[in-house]
């Protein structure tokens, strides 16, 4: 058992945060969540020539193998700089549904214009009324010809606004909530058929609705088995709330660092803000609970890498929980210790408060993932 | 000890569920149910159809317009404003700067502000902070310097919330440097008009401008423009300050928004049945619910005894507190309620000159805008840490 970096990953950690540390200071990360496109695509080329976009993906596809310990790695470094570019919506997400369910020819086709940098992914899973849970699929995916039709609603797509292609979940067959029945489909963001609302996310990010009216499909665009979806969904999706949980480490660590000098710099009743105890101890907090997250986002990382299906999603439930509520508590009293400066656009604690507070939300927020270990444990 | 009303209190309840249904504009009343910052324009038409009821100041005593209402009275004005979503007042005037008047100011000023105050003429904004002195407000810089007939100030305010929409700032200001820091300090009404202030706005995290920056550059103030005595500023900002505490407990405000909670939570859907059915959210409703009625209780036990002249100290910052707490709580909550729809989240003027409104179902529109300007409920008006150190001092001794 050991918790520490090898030399490699270290040397890759100072790459990540050397990127972070010339891209985005707390100035440079505003100004670019108020540009049209919410990121930088000199950015992303960047991450791919750096080889950062294949990391993830295995060899046999053309990545360059790395494990779920160095996206962990990857995306702590992510939050600390409260990063923009759509690597967890593109390369997780749209690429990791695409290396696990795709056939040789869709891999062929995608996977390496991702990791060059040429490609972006959405995946459209949520829906109006599905709330958090992955198999409450209404959109429907109904046979013509050799290929179907897609009919639905898919609500609050990350990324969805840049996507080149999305990947939807739709129902082929079965009820509503049937875990059974569920496919996946490989879309053209600009299909016909397809029309969609963009919009802005509380933590600077972009987002859409994305609406099917008889959108027509070819086979090749079904990813996988038909009907057969539903564990390939949760799995990658457990790799993306892993991932969200270390990207949380780093913006509560980057939090608590930030506010932490704020207390020794500002002072009130002429001592530093600091010396109260009372804020020394609510300080102490939000030290222990981005420790303690810590702990639960390497030890969900290494448990992906050991690839044990049920022991993977008890750990991601437990993480995400835990996660989820230290982010709030920390990006609330962060604020609260900052008193009116905390709430000011222009200073960086709010950015991480808000973006602490959306990943509480995705894939399930802190009562879903309670609820979800408890039924795993029973 | 009695809880129930009188048949005089019905009939009153009755009337006041008259006014706001046929009153009460809606356009006005779907902001303050969303918890969106009013406008200008809509809080003034409220507070002026509010005062040509004569139901502006039910704090204020009868003389000076107040409606001399009972305590029972009070009670079921606010809640039913509450559930109707009415808002009140703005706090700036009537429960700040007006109390202030009547109570220090001298028959001049009583007449020439209450009324303008009554009758929403001007828009009133709060100069105490700085920017070097939050928590410590005794320590405020800003300067006022006799010249005549008149002060010259120098200095800068800031947090001003609506300083950019107001006609008048009440402030707080140093007249004596060398004197100890409370003892030094006077009242000023200050034009917002006069030549060297300037109002530069800030951003909040929800991109929403109500914060701003008020700089004083040479600015003359008439002496006749200031409240009581020189240098007893502080007695007059403490009494405002206890005024402020009890204000922001907003319990028939929290009161519908338990009801708009369920609502939402209704019609929201998991696992293929109303949220309302998941025992997890339900136990969060039901205890903000009862950690709500507890407040609430205790806020008509203080009233009750204060009616009856009994002599509270700092148990209002109780109300403060809990009060704060609960309304976050709340926010959250409701945030919690809209699912991933909790996520989007643009600023109201992102919207102008756009053929849209925000996305998702059309009660989403609102919590997080609310959400994320009342996590300073618990730094305004003085923090919740302020408050406890507060209470464990005057209230517990220790
Ligand atoms: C939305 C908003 C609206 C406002 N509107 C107005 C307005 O209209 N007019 C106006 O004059 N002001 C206004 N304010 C200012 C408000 O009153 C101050 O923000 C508040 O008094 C705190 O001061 P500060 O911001 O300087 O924080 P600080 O005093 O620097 O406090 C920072 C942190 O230290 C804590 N702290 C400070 N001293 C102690 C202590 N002794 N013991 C324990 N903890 C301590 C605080 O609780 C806080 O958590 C507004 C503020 C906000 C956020």
């Amino acid at each position: 058992m050991d918790f520490e970096l090898s030399d490699e990953q270290n040397l890759l950690k100072d790459s990540f945060e050397r990127f972070v540390k010339d891209n985005y200071s707390s100035d440079a990360r505003a100004k670019l969540a108020n540009t049209e496109l919410g990121f930088s695509r000199g950015h992303w080329k960047k991450m791919a020539e750096l080889g950062w976009l294949g990391l993830p993906f295995s060899e046999d596809v053309g990545g360059f193998g790395g494990t779920a310990v160095e996206t962990m790695i990857m995306m702590e470094s992510m939050g600390r700089g409260l990063v923009l570019e759509p690597f967890v919506s593109t390369v997780i997400l749209g690429g990791g549904l695409i290396a696990e369910a795709g056939s040789p020819a869709q891999i062929e086709a995608i996977i390496p214009e991702v990791i060059e940098g040429n490609m972006m992914l959405a995946f459209a899973y949520a829906e109006p009324q599905s709330r958090f849970n992955l198999n409450d699929v209404e959109t429907a995916a109904s046979k013509s010809g050799s290929g179907y039709v897609l009919n639905g609603h898919k609500s609050v797509v990350y990324h969805g606004t840049t996507a080149d292609k999305v990947v939807v979940s739709a129902r082929t067959s079965g009820n509503s909530r049937d875990e059974a029945g569920i496919s996946l489909f490989i879309v053209d963001n600009n299909v016909s058929g397809l029309s969609r609302r963009d919009y802005r996310t509380i933590d600077g990010q972009r987002a859409a609705d994305i609406m099917f009216e008889n959108v027509a499909v070819g086979a090749d665009a079904l990813l996988g088995k038909e009907g057969t979806a539903y564990p390939v969904i949760e799995k990658v999706t457990d790799y993306a709330i892993a991932a969200l949980c270390a990207e949380a480490v780093g913006a509560m660590q980057a939090a608590n660092e930030i506010t932490n000098e704020y207390m020794k710099q500002r002072k009130q009743f002429g001592t530093p803000i600091g010396k109260f105890q009372v804020l020394q101890h609510r300080m102490v907090d939000m030290y222990m609970e981005a420790e303690q997250s810590k702990s639960m986002s390497d030890m969900v990382a290494m448990k992906l890498d050991l690839g044990d299906e049920m022991e993977r999603r008890k750990a991601v439930a437990a993480a995400k929980a835990q996660v989820g509520q230290a982010s709030k508590f920390v990006g609330q009293q962060s604020i609260q210790l900052h008193g009116g400066m905390g709430m000011t656009d222009e200073y960086s604690i709010g950015h991480y408060f808000k973006r602490l507070t959306t990943i509480e939300m995705l894939f399930g927020n802190t009562d879903y993932h309670f609820k979800r270990f408890a039924a795993l444990s029973s | 000890m009695d809880l129930s009303f009188s048949k005089e209190d019905l009939a009153f309840q009755d009337e006041v569920r008259e006014f706001l249904a046929t009153s009460l504009p809606t356009d006005v009343k779907d902001r303050c149910d969303r918890g969106l910052h009013p406008t200008k324009e809509g809080q003034i038409r409220w507070q002026k159809i509010l005062n040509e009821k004569g139901w502006m100041a039910p704090n204020w005593p009868k003389e000076y317009g107040g409606t001399g209402w009972t305590i029972s009275q009070k009670y079921i004005a606010a809640h039913e404003f509450g559930q109707a979503s009415a808002p009140i007042a703005l706090p700036f005037g009537i429960s700040m700067v007006g109390p202030v008047i009547y109570t220090f100011g001298n028959p001049e000023q009583k007449a020439k502000y209450l009324p303008r105050i009554l009758n929403s003429d001007d828009w009133w904004c709060q100069g105490y902070s700085e920017p070097g002195s939050g928590s410590d407000l005794a320590s405020l810089q800003t300067k006022a310097v006799r010249d005549g007939d008149h002060y010259v100030v120098n200095g800068q305010k800031i947090w001003t919330s609506f300083a950019h929409l107001a006609d008048m700032i009440f402030c707080l200001v140093r007249t004596d440097s060398s004197a100890k820091q409370q003892e030094g300090i006077s009242f000023l009404l200050i034009d917002m008009k006069t030549p060297g202030i300037t109002v530069k706005p800030i951003y909040g995290i929800d991109k929403e401008n109500t914060l701003n920056e008020v700089f004083f550059e040479d600015v003359r103030v008439p002496i006749e423009n200031r409240i009581g005595e020189e240098n007893k500023g502080w007695t007059y900002a403490k009494f405002l300050l206890g005024n402020e505490r009890t204000g922001i407990a907003r319990v028939a405000r929290s009161k519908r928004q338990i009801v708009r909670l369920r609502e939402i939570a209704a019609a929201e859907r998991s696992g293929g049945k109303p949220l309302t059915e998941d025992q997890d959210f339900i136990n969060k409703l039901t205890r903000l619910e009862i950690d709500l009625m507890a407040l609430e209780y205790t806020e008509l036990r203080y009233l009750s005894m204060i009616a009856k002249g009994k002599k509270l100290t700092a148990e209002p910052s109780l109300l403060k507190i809990k009060g704060t707490e609960i309304q976050q709580r709340l926010t959250e909550l409701l945030v919690e309620s809209l699912g991933m729809y909790g996520a989007p989240y643009e600023p109201e003027r992102a919207y102008e000159g756009r053929n849209e409104t925000p996305v998702g179902p059309d009660y989403a529109n609102g919590p997080m805008a609310e959400h994320l300007y009342l996590r300073a409920a618990t730094i305004y008006g003085g923090s919740n840490e302020i408050q406890r150190n507060i209470v464990s001092k005057m209230v517990l001794g220790l």
